[in-house]
């Protein structure tokens, strides 16, 4: 055997069993959602019709994709700034040197672990049986209606369980990147006389924006892809007032049959979350500062 | 050291107030698991009555849960082990073999960290029955393999890139093998990341609930995520047997969580920094 026979074969003993797996989960089914998009496919029969872009025409002519996509839109704008803001102001709380800091960091971050198709089933319970009980206790009418029966409160249902279950995940990356800052910083600018807003605002926020990047990143395309919840939480429903695009391409690829216009729907979908995250990042990355 | 003044102590206060009000909805559903039908609707918030295990006796042998969670377990544990050895071996050449192959390799690895689950959904069914591992365990493992090497390799790759060539030469020159240089040598430096990726991926591949739902149908290899999802959709307007069933779906995960939580959120947030 030649060395050099001998070194791509040391090379591809390390290397192809991860390649293989890979191909065959990942390279082999993206190509084959790019060439389905251009067919029409019922996913039983054994003949398939190419139809050039007439998928593509077609969806952005159809209401219930255009619907999903403004859902989706409205959904992950409303999120990342939620769970953004929200677990900043937590992780910067609990910088305060509390005693309780650990257990409040443990409690906080707990639905994290917890899988979003069980999330979701825990809140139907407390939309439906637990607001019920607090309404006839206190009358306050924020708990009257079933959140989950009406278009606009089941999507500000999705919104808040969203959230509550991602909040504590980007509070411990805020956490990380907070207790990062040099504390002779902080200190300094006590002495200079600066206000608390100042010193957050020129100081704290530009010495974290990596966090803040990263952050933004996690939450948007998580956002995007959430499924579970949106199944277990609402299915899509009242009226398909909730169903966000992941959901759309379940239902029309395995419940309607529409393996090229589902397709057609992936790979769209695939364009815009590689965009709007990668575009993000590149965006946000400029803004950083070197220490 | 910072003073413990009045305002902070107020402020923890308040901080554990809302850290409970936070918590609460998994404190009722464990509270309410306890309770018979009518007292779910009637008095949600009160503590059980008595402490009655007969929803969780029902849940148990309806949700068939022994086999249910030994599924989820062998295919988390399974997966995970595969997943960091092929990851950090295939990880290892590349790196150590710099040239035009590994950077084009990597390259397109580590791209497919984009692509949502859902895109590739369709023609991976397609796939997954041409090749037998529908409804089958060790199909679905080895789905997971595949899924978690762009992570892994990701990882792995930042890491490896960091680790001072010496010793490896040094095993050379005693006669020692590619094999035998990587798996005693290099692998075991490697521990921090391979906890981090290991935490990352159990996490995931326990909770997921698409792939087994697209993968698995026969009830003797479900998971906990799906046999669940079954169950509620069959259960739901009874609340004692729901909340019994989502109680025992979240407790395996949640002793985990209360066993290793500092290893969970730090390999997260290190995780999260690096990526």
């Amino acid at each position: 055997m030649t060395p050099k026979l001998k070194k791509t074969l040391i090379y591809l003993s390390f290397v192809l069993p991860a390649l293989i797996f890979f191909t065959l989960v990942i390279i082999i089914p993206f190509s084959q959602a790019i060439i389905y998009s251009f067919q029409e496919w019922n996913g039983i029969s054994a003949s398939t019709k190419w139809v050039g872009l007439d998928n593509y025409i077609a969806l952005f002519s159809d209401k219930d994709f255009i619907s999903s996509l403004w859902i989706t839109a409205k959904f992950v704008i409303l999120t990342v700034i939620g769970v953004n803001v929200t677990g900043f102001l937590l992780a910067l709380v609990l910088n305060k040197a509390l005693k309780s800091r650990n257990i409040l960091r443990t409690l906080f971050f707990m639905p994290n672990v917890i899988g979003s198709l069980i999330i979701g089933f825990i809140w139907q319970f407390i939309f439906t049986q637990v607001f019920n009980q607090i309404y006839g206790s206190t009358g306050w009418s924020f708990f009257e209606i079933n959140w989950l029966t009406l278009p606009d409160s089941a999507f500000y249902a999705l919104v808040l369980v969203f959230s509550w279950q991602f909040v504590g995940y980007v509070m411990v990356i805020y956490l990380a990147a907070l207790q990062g800052v040099p504390k002779e910083l902080v200190e300094s600018s006590y002495i200079d006389g600066a206000s608390g807003w100042d010193r957050l605002r020129y100081i704290v926020l530009p010495l974290i924006m990596p966090a803040i990047t990263i952050s933004t990143f996690l939450a948007a395309a998580e956002a995007f892809k959430m499924y579970d919840l949106n199944l277990s939480l609402t299915n899509g429903g009242p009226f398909n007032s909730t169903e966000m695009l992941a959901l759309q391409i379940y239902q029309e690829a395995f419940v309607n049959n529409q393996y090229g216009f589902g397709s057609a729907q992936a790979v769209v979908f695939f364009m815009m979350v590689a965009l709007i995250t990668l575009g993000q990042v590149a965006l946000m990355k400029r803004k950083e500062v070197d220490m | 050291m910072e003073k413990y003044t009045a305002s902070k102590f107020f402020t923890e206060i308040i901080m554990i107030a809302l850290a409970i009000l936070f918590i609460a909805p998994i404190y009722l559903v464990f509270t309410n698991a306890f309770k018979s039908y009518n007292e779910v609707l009637n008095s949600t918030a009160s503590l059980p009555s008595a402490l009655s295990f007969d929803n969780f006796v029902k849940v148990w042998e309806q949700l068939n849960f022994p086999v249910v969670f030994m599924n989820t377990l062998i295919i988390t544990v399974v997966s995970v082990a595969g997943i960091l050895l092929i990851s950090s071996m295939a990880s290892y050449r590349l790196v150590r073999s710099p040239g035009k192959v590994s950077n084009i390799l990597f390259f397109i690895i580590i791209s497919a960290m984009i692509i949502p689950f859902q895109t590739m959904m369709i023609p991976l069914v397609k796939v997954a029955s041409d090749f037998n591992m529908i409804d089958s365990i060790p199909g679905i493992i080895m789905m997971y393999f595949g899924f978690g090497v762009p992570l892994a390799v990701f990882l792995y790759h930042g890491f490896i890139k960091g680790i001072p060539l010496e010793l490896e030469e040094a095993a050379a020159i005693d006669g020692c093998g590619p094999f035998r240089t990587f798996f005693k040598i290099v692998f075991p430096l490697l521990k921090p990341i391979t906890t981090t990726i290991g935490i990352l991926h159990t996490l995931w591949v326990w909770n997921d609930f698409l792939l087994p739902y697209l993968m698995l149908s026969s009830p003797e290899n479900q998971t906990i995520s799906l046999a669940s999802y079954v169950y509620f959709g069959q259960y739901m307007t009874q609340w004692n047997y729901a909340l019994a069933a989502l109680t025992l779906a979240i407790i395996p995960v949640l002793i985990m969580y209360l066993f290793l939580q500092k290893n969970i959120i730090e390999g997260i947030s290190a995780g999260a920094v690096k990526g």
